[in-house]
């Protein structure tokens, strides 16, 4: 049957693109010695330790989501154009975001030297400061991030009982209290995905370090995506198989998200049926 | 609703939120709007310092001077040849994968379509090597075709996952009883469950465009000449070649960034109920 015709050639590709993640380029059999090799390498510790960064920094997009997403969760004239429009920079390629703020960080003349001048502090370069750097390129991503989280907690904020306010309300619930114990328990869907995406967000962040930095200056703002990258595929050389090991390490790391995922995704299939 | 309506608020909070609106919103934009206004902005200004006034003139020059000086509309051609076969294949792969996978129950099922989940988590650098590799083998290196192929296959899995879980949705009794009327599988996909599925379709493919026509790491690593590259990879390159030229920067990227907008604000609905679908239940 074309089940079998359409999922069996989809499946190959997929399983194809799963499949030689142990080192193709590297022809001769050398076993873990490229795990040997990472096990002593800087760089590595360092995209390591920036991917941690990413990580849990990127995890802020979840409440400033949730703020955004009640702040403007109101009926008033127009609040649907203002709605799409702070959606707006999820919409944007993340190529444009990185140039945007290039442009927002240049020293000299960027906006936010600008502000730190007019604030009494000294300019900061920030992209080329191995300090500030990594956090620089983090609040570039956490941009649209937010817009992700916003437009997830406006719809979980539409589907929010109202007898349930109601009844809270009653109950002299206001406020904060009532966010923490009313609505938030009611939101655990939409959180559950946003913590979901921006984890993956976060893990696979390439697009905005390859555009401010390239990794630099000296390495320091790189993740390992993009340190796999250079090691397999860019001036640096072509070490498929040490960058392959790389990739292995993040994979693992992703892995035990998706597990958690899948296992969460079972129980929902288990209980639906 | 929470919060409290405004409209019950005291008038001070209704004044004090109408106002807080769109100054939230310049702040949140500014960046944006900075790209904007520096699109615009004849060259001359930034020689002079003037980065942050109001332009001098208004300059539309500069998006002529991108079209003009550089592949941009070969680029740009180049994104609509990439995106839109992969919306189309994707899409209709994974409507038949995902009413396989949501009206057969069979052994496999449950892990078939966990396979279709993890995939579309997987961190794109395990399959980079590998990928690259095939791609290179079937000489489809440096080709908008290559490009094409590994999009499909790779967003089918997100997308068979949104069409499972929204075919799942639908009432089964229809499908039970076109069976037992004893319609073809074939007919019942096409005459009863294709035209139910046309907003999950739509969301899907506004969606996918926005995905495709964004990707930036994929072009890098199959895509080497400036034949066959998207705009977001012809974008940097131009990036490197105007070091200090803002202005023509600035007006790239608006250009690169026109159509997925576009699409947004056509389709914004239909995106938003893509990103939500599984927001809102399980």
């Amino acid at each position: 049957m074309f089940l079998v015709y359409v999922i069996a050639p989809i499946g190959q590709s997929i399983a194809i693109s799963f499949y030689d993640w142990d080192g193709i380029g590297a022809k001769t059999f050398i076993g873990i010695e490229n795990y040997i090799e990472l096990w002593d390498d800087e760089a590595f510790y360092t995209s390591l330790y920036n991917n941690v960064l990413w990580l849990a920094l990127y995890m802020l997009a979840v409440p400033a989501g949730l703020m955004i997403a009640i702040f403007l969760n109101q009926t008033v004239t127009g609040i649907r154009i203002y709605k799409s429009l702070f959606f707006f920079p999820f919409v944007i390629s993340q190529i444009v975001v990185g140039l945007i703020f290039s442009w927002f960080y240049a020293p000299n003349f960027g906006l936010f030297t600008k502000l730190l001048e007019f604030l009494g502090f000294e300019g900061i370069a920030v992209l080329a400061d191995e300090r500030f750097v990594t956090y620089g390129i983090i609040a570039a991503g956490l941009w649209p991030q937010i817009a992700y989280c916003m437009i997830l907690y406006l719809t979980g904020l539409n589907n929010v009982s109202p007898d349930q306010i109601e009844a809270a309300r009653l109950d002299g619930a206001k406020g904060w209290k009532m966010l923490w114990y009313v609505i938030i328990p009611q939101l655990r869907p939409a959180t559950f995905i946003a913590v979901v995406v921006t984890i993956i967000g976060a893990l696979r962040s390439f697009d905005l370090v390859s555009i401010m930095t390239s990794g630099g200056p000296y390495g320091s703002s790189r993740v390992l995506s993009y340190y796999m990258y250079e090691q397999a595929l860019s001036e640096y050389g072509f070490r498929m198989g040490y960058g392959a090991s790389i990739a292995v390490v993040l994979f693992a790391i992703m892995m035990v998200f998706i597990t958690l995922f899948i296992v969460r995704m079972l129980k929902d299939e288990r209980e639906g049926y | 609703m929470f919060p409290t309506p405004v409209a019950n608020a005291s008038a001070p909070t209704r004044v004090a939120y109408k106002v807080a609106l769109p100054v939230s919103l310049l702040v949140w934009l500014l960046p944006l709007i900075g790209v904007m206004v520096t699109s615009i902005r004849p060259g001359s200004d930034l020689a002079m310092g003037n980065y942050f006034g109001v332009p001098s003139s208004f300059e539309i020059g500069n998006y002529l001077t991108v079209f003009q000086n550089t592949p941009m509309g070969l680029f740009i051609l180049n994104s609509f040849k990439v995106t839109i076969p992969t919306v189309i294949g994707a899409i209709a792969l994974s409507c038949l994968t995902g009413y396989a996978l949501a009206t057969y129950k069979f052994k496999a099922n449950l892990w078939l379509f966990f396979m279709f989940v993890a995939g579309n988590f997987v961190p794109f650098q395990i399959l980079m090597v590998p990928v690259r590799d095939l791609t290179l083998k079937m000489g489809l290196y440096d080709t908008v075709t290559g490009l094409v192929l590994f999009h499909v296959a790779f967003q089918t899995g997100f997308c068979t996952l949104f069409m499972r879980n929204f075919i799942k949705a639908l009432p089964s009794e229809l499908i039970e009883a076109a069976r037992v009327e004893g319609v073809s599988e074939l007919r019942i996909f096409w005459y009863v469950v294709l035209p139910l599925m046309r907003p999950a379709i739509a969301a899907l493919s506004v969606l996918i465009f926005t995905f495709i026509w964004n990707d930036f790491f994929w072009a890098t690593v199959l895509v080497q000449g400036t034949h066959a590259m998207p705009v977001t990879g012809g974008i940097i390159s131009l990036n490197g070649q105007w070091v200090a030229q803002w202005h023509l920067v600035s007006a790239g990227s608006v250009v690169a960034a026109m159509p997925p907008v576009i699409m947004f604000f056509l389709m914004q609905k239909h995106f938003i109920a893509g990103l939500t679908l599984g927001a809102t239940k399980g």
